[in-house]
């Protein structure tokens, strides 16, 4: 099902690396190509007919990611990605807001680009990182978080999925407590919110942040959401045009309203049309027929992977579609290198989760992570390749 | 050499390697990674007069970086800096397919054919890497 529309599937591959960047099917392709051929003009200068064209499609693409994560069209700013998205909230938000002495509480597992932000504001503030403890499956729970709560709590920054262990937390529960005790929420989705429903009114976050590329999406775009009054307060890390109301001589500067304000420069318009078109696809399909297949695709490739001896699987438990294993007295490289020999692209190392070998005592691991366009015959045939160590040994050099 | 032969010098390397050992502060110690893999490869040389008089290695990396290492540092003990520089070059000119003396590769000629696999010729080449840098630091 579905893989006619995506151009890449004309190869050969069988593509279990969704973690680090999905396929794009035709129509968010077509979508990109329309504007560089039809109406290759820049955004807000409606000065004539293509470029209000390109503003129709531009802010279209806007309201299309609004109503994906039921935010208000204005709480949705654009920018390059989650990494991007992080910075801007550490560095835009927090550093105007924390004093010597708060704490920031983050987890082990997650990426870097929701640590080594964290890590800067702390050492230039003398803040205090505090870790969440992981439960024996590596997951979270609020009674955890609660745990690691002081009066200098300042925010909780999680990935509501991680991309390592896979686990999906509990952030609802995690904002309703953190709001009763004044302590923001910040949300890295880069992981979940490609695979399940989002929905920031619902949850109640105060920031979250995501990447198209990783939902069909093109590359270089992505989506940093504020509530409202919190963008207000967000202060621009990169000024000049298209932020700016006017300035003088004087060096005074009025800027635009939220979201235009944080996005400066001429955007990626390309991309946020792109990405609008992805949004449409998944709607499409439908995000809760993504999670529900993508779960039970992956029940099916653990259940296969237990019944291998020499296979030892980290995450078991993770209610996503991420699988991240290693085979006894084989380096995960080998593994991926081997596999690659038969076109299965998989992701051997640390998926930037470097501190999770201080909770695991494992450095380096396989990961497989699925998308709605996996089947079974691809599990299948993974496990087929998986299954005689000796082949491995034998084909990995 | 047969591919088969090959293939199990290699593998013995990388399940028995030479000299895995982390070593202290006696030892010139350099690092080697990539960014497209995870290999991470740390060297440790005692260098005399001119001359490398032991050498360890520690650190993960995949089996053909581990193989290599195992097998360079055979190459390069007791042997004389410019020695070591010349096998070098020809390590890394069979590995990019230029000219080179076989003679003195000895067992490193197991990597004749990597340049077949592109993406491992780094992996290959990776504890040259840290060598040359340890030279360079002597
Ligand atoms: C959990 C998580 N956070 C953040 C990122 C960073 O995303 P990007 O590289 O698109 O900025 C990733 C991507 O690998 C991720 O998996």
């Amino acid at each position: 099902m579905y893989r006619e529309d995506f151009p890449m599937f004309k190869q050969d591959y069988i593509y279990l690396d969704n973690g680090a960047t999905t396929f794009k099917p035709q129509i968010v392709i077509d979508a990109i190509t329309d504007y560089y051929c039809n109406y290759s003009a820049n955004a807000h200068r409606g000065d004539y007919s293509i470029s209000y064209k390109v503003d129709l499609e531009y802010e279209g693409a806007r309201k299309k990611v609004a109503e994906f994560i039921n935010a208000d069209i204005n709480e949705v700013v654009f920018n390059s990605g989650s990494t991007e998205g992080l910075n801007t909230i550490v560095s835009g938000f927090f550093d105007n807001l924390v004093d010597p002495g708060d704490e920031i509480i983050i987890s082990k597992s997650e990426h870097a680009s929701n640590v080594l932000p964290w890590f800067r504001l702390a050492n230039k503030h003398n803040l205090k990182i505090v870790y969440v403890p992981l439960d024996a499956n590596l997951h979270i729970t609020l009674e955890g978080i609660k745990s690691v709560i002081t009066s200098n709590t300042k925010v909780i920054a999680l990935a509501e999925t991680t991309n390592v262990v896979g686990d999906i937390r509990p952030i609802k529960a995690i904002c309703e407590y953190a709001h009763k005790n004044n302590i923001f929420v910040v949300v890295d989705g880069a992981q979940s919110t490609p695979h399940k429903e989002t929905d920031v009114k619902d949850s109640d976050v105060d920031f979250l942040v995501f990447s198209g590329h990783k939902m069909c999406g093109p590359t270089g775009i992505g989506v940093l959401y504020g509530k409202k009054e919190l963008l207000e307060e967000l202060d621009p890390l990169i000024l000049g045009g298209g932020m700016n109301e006017s300035f003088d001589s004087e060096k005074e500067i009025y800027l635009k309203d939220i979201p235009q304000r944080l996005e400066a420069g001429t955007p990626n318009i390309a991309g946020a049309i792109g990405l609008g078109a992805a949004i449409d696809y998944l709607q499409n399909i439908g995000m809760d027929n993504i999670s529900i297949y993508e779960q039970k695709l992956k029940n099916y490739l653990v259940s296969k992977l237990l019944e291998i001896e020499h296979i030892k699987i980290i995450n078991e438990e993770a209610g996503s579609g991420i699988v991240a294993f290693n085979i006894e007295g084989i380096f995960s490289q080998d593994v991926a290198y081997y596999l690659n020999k038969y076109n299965v692209c998989v992701r051997a190392g640390n998926h930037c989760a470097k501190i999770l070998k201080s909770v695991t005592g494992v450095k380096n691991t396989v990961r497989v992570s699925l998308y709605f366009y996996n089947t079974y015959e691809e599990i299948d045939s993974l496990i087929e390749l998986l299954m005689d160590k000796e082949k491995i040994l034998k084909e990995m050099i | 050499m047969n591919t088969e032969l090959k293939r199990q010098i290699m593998l013995d390397n990388y399940s028995n390697p030479f000299h895995k050992e982390t070593k202290d502060k006696d030892y010139i110690k350099t690092n080697a990674n990539n960014i497209s893999c995870i290999d991470d490869i740390n060297l440790f040389l005692k260098i005399e007069n001119d001359i490398i008089i032991d050498a360890y290695f520690d650190g993960e990396a995949c089996a053909i970086s581990t193989s290599s290492t195992s097998i360079m540092l055979k190459n390069i003990i007791n042997k004389n800096i410019n020695d070591v520089k010349e096998y070098i070059n020809n390590f890394e000119n069979m590995i990019y397919e230029k000219e080179y003396n076989k003679d003195i590769l000895k067992e490193a000629l197991v990597y004749d054919e990597i340049y077949k696999q592109e993406n491992r010729k780094t992996c290959a080449t990776l504890p040259y890497e840290a060598l040359k840098k340890a030279i360079a630091k002597n």
